[in-house]
């Protein structure tokens, strides 16, 4: 067994000191006045206006209709964050399902043109997508917000995967006990994916909830605005005087960060499991 | 209960390999039979198609008076149990107990007392609050039976359900198997790949090879009589000893040895011998017989295989331990103890006389012989 040395320790800590340092200097720098930040750049020592910041960020009306709140805007991104990550595992298992126990023709053909899809980003194909949407009227609407992103390479193939290394016999004796394909979907294959699906769930959420393109182009109404879109837009509209509010972008970014990370903690345990092991 | 009729059943596959060739097996209500084979034999594929779970491309199968080529597993009245288990790793003992009665719409207190009798029967009571994955081997493989017996099939259909159990379990299961299913009599199916499995559960044995029935019969007759050579060397450890050697007269001549084996005048010059380890014995002296050199030894405890050579043919002799073994040793076999084989074919030529008898002592040596 490798014994710990200091060494190990060593590289830890600066680890840790690479990846929380920052988060740290954008929480203390939040708890500043701006025109503090401004004069001083950023801080590392608490600056004593931490929940006045907050409260402001969370409730205060802004934007250009006056109307948008950050807690607005957060609710925005969770829907988005959440109905793209649920939709995407709905659809990529019902996908997968199809592709390993239906032996359709051109199955083999079907998922290779989809799993080459990975290969091309969101960006190659916003424009149609953003026309389709348009031509729809789902502009400004949460439908035209999530649906068009629902299609996954990524969690059809961990789901083809998946579904592979469950043992044929389990099928076989599931239609010996006269369960058909729904039934069988719903009663084996589901409860068998769940830590799959908490993992992907993750990875999916996570990458929406970061979503900034697809949004800035699909909403013009800011009541859908993200907190993503959010944290650019203080930089530009809220600007009172001639100094821009720091503080709140960065109470913003801190904001921004917290749902992504209770949701990791939440399932983690759930997340290493699925990427991990299998317990057939 | 029912009876199973298959007949002229074929599986061709997509490519045209033939995996079973035009099998016929009547199957009484009530008798357990065996399918045995070396793999690749096709035995799982026919039994794989009379549980509905491979397409039957020629001939009909019958379960009591319906022919059921074209209904679904779940009609078909059979119950099915997997060489792996293939439990529900996600539900309790229980569920996988009563999930083929739920999705009957079987009324719940119906559920629950046959999922308590097969409980019972199996004494797997206390484990039905369990997963699958807090059980063992052997305890997995009782509540896959559960989930056949709660069923109350027509038939029961095995595929190879001890392979993944270790030695001593797979004998305790398998008598097991044996007594629940005489106390069920629920008509049986059972493929192994294990010929002694194959001898202690067996009302008849169906021995295939290539996709076609060499043999079907009780065991003890398979074992004492042989159709082909087959069959000689798949039923029996040690398998028997196959040697080509040539009639003249009443003797045997195996290269430049030679064995006294009575009249055989019906047979053909040229034949293949087929001598069982343990009906050889050591020759008295001014006896004919052929000399053995000997490679190695192993001893089973109750008996002793010899493994040695004749003129340079292999050949094995289940000895008694207490026989002193030199370097080479005089073997001989009563002529009635002989299995002839035509010598391109391999089919059976002659019946030996006493062969057919079952209470012959010889084959309670078999058990040990597996060691």
């Amino acid at each position: 067994m490798h014994r710990t040395k200091l060494f190990d320790h060593v590289i830890l800590m600066m680890g840790v000191f690479f990846m929380v340092g920052p988060l740290l200097v954008a929480l203390m720098t939040s708890s500043h006045e701006a025109a503090d930040i401004h004069r001083n750049g950023l801080q590392i020592l608490p600056g004593g206006h931490f929940i006045d910041t907050y409260t402001t960020v969370l409730t205060r009306e802004g934007g250009f209709t006056g109307k948008i709140t950050g807690l607005r805007m957060m609710m925005n991104s969770l829907i988005l964050g959440i109905g793209f990550a649920a939709g995407k595992i709905v659809l990529s298992m019902l996908a997968a399902y199809a592709l390993v126990y239906f032996r359709f023709r051109f199955a083999t053909i079907t998922f290779w043109m989809i799993f080459t899809t990975l290969l091309l980003p969101l960006e190659v194909r916003i424009l149609p997508s953003y026309e389709v949407m348009n031509t729809l009227k789902l502009t400004n609407t949460y439908t035209g917000l999530i649906v068009p992103l629902l299609a996954s390479a990524t969690g059809t193939f961990y789901f083809r995967q998946f579904f592979k290394s469950i043992p044929d016999e389990l099928l076989e004796a599931a239609r010996i006990d006269g369960a058909g394909p729904f039934k069988f979907f719903i009663d084996v294959i589901v409860p068998l994916s769940k830590t799959m699906i908490a993992a992907i769930f993750i990875i999916m959420f996570v990458y929406g909830w970061n979503q900034y393109l697809w949004p800035t182009l699909m909403t013009t109404d800011e009541s859908f605005f993200t907190l993503v879109r959010g944290i650019k837009q203080i930089l530009l509209v809220w600007v009172g005087s001639n100094i821009p509010d720091y503080n709140e972008a960065f109470a913003l970014a801190i904001l921004a960060m917290v749902p992504p990370v209770m949701i990791v903690m939440i399932f983690q345990r759930w997340f290493i499991k699925g990427l991990t092991e299998s317990d057939k | 209960m029912a009876a199973i009729n298959i007949t002229n059943v074929s599986k061709i596959y997509a490519g045209g390999v033939e995996a079973v060739k035009s099998v016929s097996i009547d199957i009484a209500d009530g008798e357990f039979i065996v399918l045995v084979g070396p793999s690749g034999c096709g035995k799982s594929t026919l039994l794989r198609m009379v549980a509905g779970l491979e397409a039957i491309s020629k001939g009909t199968v019958e379960i009591g008076d319906r022919v059921i080529n074209d209904i679904e597993p779940a009609e078909r009245d059979i119950a099915m149990v997997f060489q792996n288990y293939a439990l529900y790793p996600h539900m309790t003992v229980y569920n996988n107990l009563a999930y083929g009665l739920k999705n009957r719409g079987t009324p719940k207190a119906e559920i629950d007392a046959r999922v308590a009798e097969a409980a019972r029967m199996l004494e797997i009571e206390q484990y039905l609050t369990r997963k699958p994955r807090a059980l063992s081997g052997g305890q997995r493989q009782r509540v896959a039976m559960g989930r056949a017996i709660v069923r109350k099939p027509a038939a029961f259909l095995f595929d190879e359900p001890l392979s993944n159990l270790d030695a001593k379990l797979r004998v305790s299961m398998r008598g097991e198997i044996k007594q629940l299913q005489k106390r069920l009599g629920t008509t049986s199916l059972y493929v192994t790949h294990d010929q002694l499995e194959a001898m202690t559960l067996a009302d008849r044995l169906v021995v295939l090879n290539g996709g076609q029935i060499e043999q079907i019969g009780r065991p003890l007759d398979v074992y004492h009589t042989p159709a082909s050579t087959f069959v000689a060397s798949f039923i029996g450890s040690p398998a028997m000893n196959l040697l080509r050697g040539t009639r003249e007269g009443t003797q045997l001549h195996f290269g430049s040895q030679a064995l006294e084996a009575g009249a055989m005048s019906a047979l053909p010059a040229d034949l293949t011998i087929g001598i069982r380890a343990e009906d050889l014995r050591i020759a008295s002296a001014g006896e004919r017989s052929l000399t053995m050199k000997i490679d190695y030894v192993e001893e089973l405890g109750a008996q002793r295989l010899v493994h040695g050579t004749v003129d340079g043919k292999k050949l094995t002799a289940a000895l008694s331990p207490e026989i002193e073994i030199a370097e080479t040793i005089a073997l001989t076999i009563a002529p009635s103890r002989l299995h002839f084989f035509d010598a391109t074919t391999g089919k059976r030529l002659v019946q030996s006389p006493d062969a057919s008898g079952p209470a012959r002592q010889r084959a309670t040596t078999l058990e040990p012989a597996i060691g």
